[in-house]
């Protein structure tokens, strides 16, 4: 058995007979119920680096969302020495490292698409070097260029008429969480030996092209983790070895994610679960009286600090799908493990502090994994943050750890994912909203009037029938379901084989479980137009020369989503189910588990622009509503009839996620903060005991966004940040469309 | 004869509910469900719901609820309400609830038979002296947890140009429901220039002072929310031009109602 004399103090046997991060927290963590009074603000250095970081984001802002951006080099683990927040500040620093030699600069990143990284460049006013887009079409191919190459015509056409949208075929597909504990753990040389032993079990039996593949991809890793020790030095550490107290354990780990975000440029590069973990380290130095309260924080505040910084260079049209240069870095603190005790810690509650200390911020995306379960102390400051900030989200650990046990990751805006056992292979969304437009239309496309799907019998009647569109509707469905999945594949293969993620996957145990992971957009227009076909009479108008429905009109009332009404609730549950066991059919790529998600980030602005009038009196247009969200002005009987229709989707439906948003004006909440938290506290309570997957929550008033819309250069509001579906955005930071989007989603609020 | 009169002598298992809140807040104890019922005599002018007040239902749709049905959909909620229901419940208001007295103590029995906590959110206008009402009255109070008494005013000539109605009858309603032993809050909506005078509120307080059961009294500041609705049923609005009280004025007339 390997014992470090990093290790003393620690309890347990199993985790250091393999790597087993699991099994070290669970021997080694202090559950804390106290409540928040221990907390401590920031300190002079944190004042200090984060004062010259802001008027960094200001400079950034004032230059139009971006400061600097690398023409030159391509972005590897080693391709820059040490860079700081300033220079002249960096002994304050107690998280070191960037992304690129100069704070919020924006590396080149050419493998997952040369045109993406020369055209980010370009449209923010940057000339890269031609010799690098000569290289990376001339001699070395790119994932980009290979996805493209094995399209099909029927992808391309489902692709550019937005009935899939969002497919990562020319960027980091992300998603995929590297345990970054495990190197403040175990150090990099015990990892690379683990891999070593891994390498020589692969390929002794037989040499087939699964088993080369996976040699190949381990002798990547090996050689990421050996990288990682050449970056980790250029800032003057040793990482070879286990961290040895708490200021190396978060520096070690923030090294593991440090080399994930400067070698790849997903959508999604989360940070994981992190604080208990790092608890037990703070806790053994406060023991041994080497750490303050205070030192705890800054560490903690330092760590986020960073976790603020991470940029990557994207072009006006991802910025159109995912505004707001969000980058995913989810963080969760909660949860409960599986012998019952509570995983809160005294850092979980640090973690939340730092929104307080350096003020809201979208990044790191802080997620609570909750459960009514959990110490009330901590519910109330989760929900004090809340109301404080608007910046954290709320997913069910209750539903979750039934089936990814205690010790899983948020890897993307909700998706839960196994830490270091598991990864996932995800992207874009079916359009179901299109979708059934399609049905009605026999696969035309209502907005650019092109056969796009099957060329099946449009519906010809002058008012739908509810069991002839749904017959219709599942066969279109059908095609969607099987035409959506062979894209993902497409562009799964081609991702692993011209852009393996070698530094995330040396930190995932080599034996992976994979999922794959699709999405639904425009969920809730679908169910409201089918409950408007079977309760209230829909006729088509069409289109004179084309014979398309262009229009819809409604005759009599129809139960909507969103208000805890059976009749409308029923038929959602049934599209979800209907999506999933279509997408089930068909093979996934590297025997994947498929799953869907119904989460459609601030895309849902972009999605409803290519889609024509619906049934539900939806105009063309008008952004979808997001995620699992109820459609605008549906909700006629508050906020908790609207979760209890959410809640209603069973989860394990959709495992991928269930994102839902919620605005409340905070006089709505009651008098006084007390009365306030103590309410969310309960609406949280009620909507996740009944098995709801999550919940964005935001506190404040319509006539706040209103003005923020109106005066973005007002001080106050330069941070003011806010949930949208999935993630967390500076305001000011979202286009006009958008902003007024947020603007007319109700806002729960009462006379 | 309106709907309501009609309910009332034929079925009051049926109720005319106007709208439905899941989400009260700020409407009794805890998170409330509240349910409105359609129909009110009073005509304040700062009402904030004037839509509720035609006991036909008016333009606004109304809608027949059977008390089961009702009772089942908002038990629905009773996940909100704290693990022993500790913390929320329900509360009926309107319109004015005691339009439909038999139909809220039909809803109520079904509510206490299932733990739920029940408010009574009313003006007590409604409120008659004589034995067969009472005894209709005690009936739904041995039902109701809490009843949330709205004070318009004290002096009788006020409350009459104020709402259109006397309340001598609802000071009498307040005194039997304090006798009944049924917890109440009252509550005091302050129009500046209108209801909050020194001498009004302090006959108020005097007032209050005589109950037994008032466990809290709260200031409603006057807010204009509602303004849209009068214009929608093309009402002119006759607190024009009249705003809502500032901080200091709230705590001045929470002083003289001897809350703080």
């Amino acid at each position: 058995m390997t014992d470090f004399k990093a290790w003393e103090g620690f309890e347990g046997r199993i985790w250091k007979l393999e790597v087993n991060v699991r099994d070290f927290i669970q021997k080694n963590y202090t559950p804390y119920d106290g409540d928040s009074s221990f907390l401590e603000g920031p300190t002079e250095a944190t004042d200090k680096l984060w004062g010259r970081l802001s008027e960094l984001q200001k400079e950034e802002r004032a230059n139009g969302g971006v400061l600097d951006m690398e023409t030159e080099k391509v972005a590897t683990l080693t391709a820059y020495g040490p860079g700081y927040i300033d220079e002249s500040l960096k002994d304050l620093e107690k998280v070191v490292g960037l992304q690129t030699d100069k704070p919020l600069k924006r590396a080149f990143m050419p493998f997952g698409g040369i045109n993406m990284a020369m055209k980010a460049c370009e449209t923010n006013g940057y000339t890269p070097n031609p010799e690098l887009g000569k290289i990376f079409t001339e001699y070395c191919r790119t994932h980009n260029q290979a996805v493209f190459d094995v399209y099909t015509p029927e992808m391309r056409a489902a692709r550019s008429n937005k009935i899939i949208t969002g497919l990562p075929d020319a960027y980091g597909r992300g998603r995929i969480v590297g345990d970054y504990r495990r190197v403040a753990l175990y150090g990099i040389d015990f990892l690379i030996a683990e891999k070593q032993k891994d390498m020589v079990a692969c390929g002794e039996s037989s040499m087939r092209d699964s088993v080369i593949r996976a040699r190949e991809e381990v002798a990547m890793q090996i050689k990421a983790l050996k990288d990682m020790k050449v970056m980790a030095a250029s800032y003057g550490y040793d990482i070879s070895q286990p961290a040895t107290n708490a200021q190396e354990a978060v520096q070690w780990l923030y090294f593991g994610y440090l080399a994930a975000i400067k070698t790849q440029n997903g959508a999604a590069m989360s940070v994981g679960r992190v604080s208990t973990f790092l608890d037990i380290y703070i806790k053994r130095d406060m023991d041994a009286g080497i750490l303050t309260e205070k030192d705890a924080q800054e560490l903690i505040d330092h760590f986020v600090m960073k976790l603020r910084m991470v940029k990557f260079a994207r072009t006006p049209e991802y910025n159109q799908l995912f505004t707001g240069d969000p980058v995913w870095a989810t963080l969760e603190v909660g949860g409960i493990g599986m012998d019952g005790r509570s995983m809160v810690t005294k850092t979980d509650y640090r973690f939340l502090r730092t929104l307080e200390n350096m003020g809201p911020a979208p990044e790191p995306n802080l997620t609570i994994l909750y459960s009514s379960a959990l110490p009330e102390n901590f519910k109330k400051y989760t929900s004090e943050i809340s109301i404080r900030t608007s910046s954290v989200q709320y997913e069910n650990d209750d539903v979750m750890k039934p089936i990814w046990g205690d010790d899983y990751s948020i890897c993307c805006c909700v998706s839960a994912t196994q830490t270091g056992k598991e990864m996932q292979f995800f992207g874009a969304r079916a359009n179901l909203a299109k979708c059934l437009l399609y049905a009605i239309n026999g696969g035309v496309d209502a907005k650019t009037l092109k056969q796009v799907g099957p060329a099946y019998k449009p519906i010809t009647s002058e008012y739908l029938d509810y069991d002839e569109v749904i017959e219709k509707y599942v066969a279109m469905m059908e095609w969607l379901a099987k035409l959506y999945v062979h894209t993902l594949n497409a562009i799964h293969y081609m991702h692993d084989k011209y852009y393996y993620e070698a530094a995330e996957m040396a930190l995932i145990d080599t034996e992976v479980k994979r999922s794959f992971a699709t999405g639904i957009a425009g969920f809730s227009h679908v169910v409201d137009s089918l409950s408007a076909i079977k309760y209230a009479k829909v006729k088509v108008i069409r289109d004179e020369e084309t014979g398309v429905a262009k229009h819809f009109e409604i005759e009599g009332e129809f139960p909507k989503y969103g208000n805890d009404d059976d009749r409308a609730d029923d038929i959602a549950i049934w599209l979800l189910r209907t999506f999933m066991e279509k997408i089930k059919k068909h093979h996934t790529y590297r025997e994947s588990e498929p799953s869907t998600s119904i989460l459609t980030i601030t895309s849902n602005v972009v999605y409803g622009k290519a889609t024509a009038d619906m049934p539900n009196g939806r105009k063309a247009g008008e952004p979808l509503s997001p995620g699992a969200n109820p459609a605008y002005g549906a909700e006629q009987n508050g906020l908790l009839a609207s979760l209890n229709s959410v809640a209603k989707l069973p989860y394990h439906w959709a495992l991928d996620g269930i994102s839902n948003t919620q605005t409340i004006n905070p006089d709505a909440l009651g008098r006084d903060e007390a009365e306030q938290t103590e309410k969310l506290v309960q609406i949280l309570d009620g909507y996740f005991d009944q098995g709801a997957h999550h919940v964005n929550i935001n506190v404040f008033g319509k006539d706040k966004l209103i003005d923020a819309m109106e005066h973005p250069e007002k001080e106050e509001y330069a941070n003011f940040t806010i949930r949208v579906s999935g993630y967390a955005v500076k305001f000011i930071d979202l286009t006009k469309e958008q902003q007024l989007d947020v603007i007319a989603r109700t806002c729960h609020d009462r006379l | 004869m309106t709907l309501l009169h009609v309910l009332a002598m034929t079925d009051c298992k049926k109720g005319l509910v106007h709208a439905h809140e899941t989400f009260g807040a700020v409407d009794g104890p805890g998170v409330r469900y509240v349910v409105f019922l359609q129909g009110c005599a009073m005509r304040c002018k700062y009402c904030h719901n004037p839509e509720t007040w035609a006991e036909n239902g008016g333009e606004w749709k109304a809608e027949l609820w059977a008390v089961k049905e009702l009772f089942d959909k908002v038990y629905r909620y009773k996940n909100y309400w704290g693990k022993n229901l500790e913390k929320g419940g329900v509360t009926v208001s309107g319109g004015e609830p005691l339009l439909q007295m038999e139909f809220v103590t039909e809803f109520f029995k079904l509510a206490k038979a299932k733990g739920v906590h029940t408010t009574l959110d009313t003006s007590g206008q409604p409120f008659k002296n004589d034995a067969a009402y009472i005894e209709k009255l005690d009936e739904l109070l041995k039902y109701t947890d809490l009843v949330m008494l709205d004070m318009k005013a004290f002096d009788e000539e006020l409350h009459k140009d104020l709402t259109g109605c006397e309340n001598k009858n609802i000071l009498e309603f307040a005194k039997h429901v304090s006798a009944s032993g049924t917890a109440m809050w009252i509550r005091r909506v302050l129009v500046p220039g209108v209801t909050d005078s020194e001498e009004d509120l302090t006959k108020t307080a005097e007032f209050i002072k005589t109950l037994d059961t008032v466990e809290k009294v709260e200031v409603l500041p006057y807010h204009t929310l509602g303004l849209f609705k009068w214009k929608k049923l093309n009402l002119p609005y006759p607190l024009d031009g009249v705003r809502s009280p500032s901080k200091e004025e709230v705590e001045k007339a929470e002083k003289l109602l001897g809350i703080k």
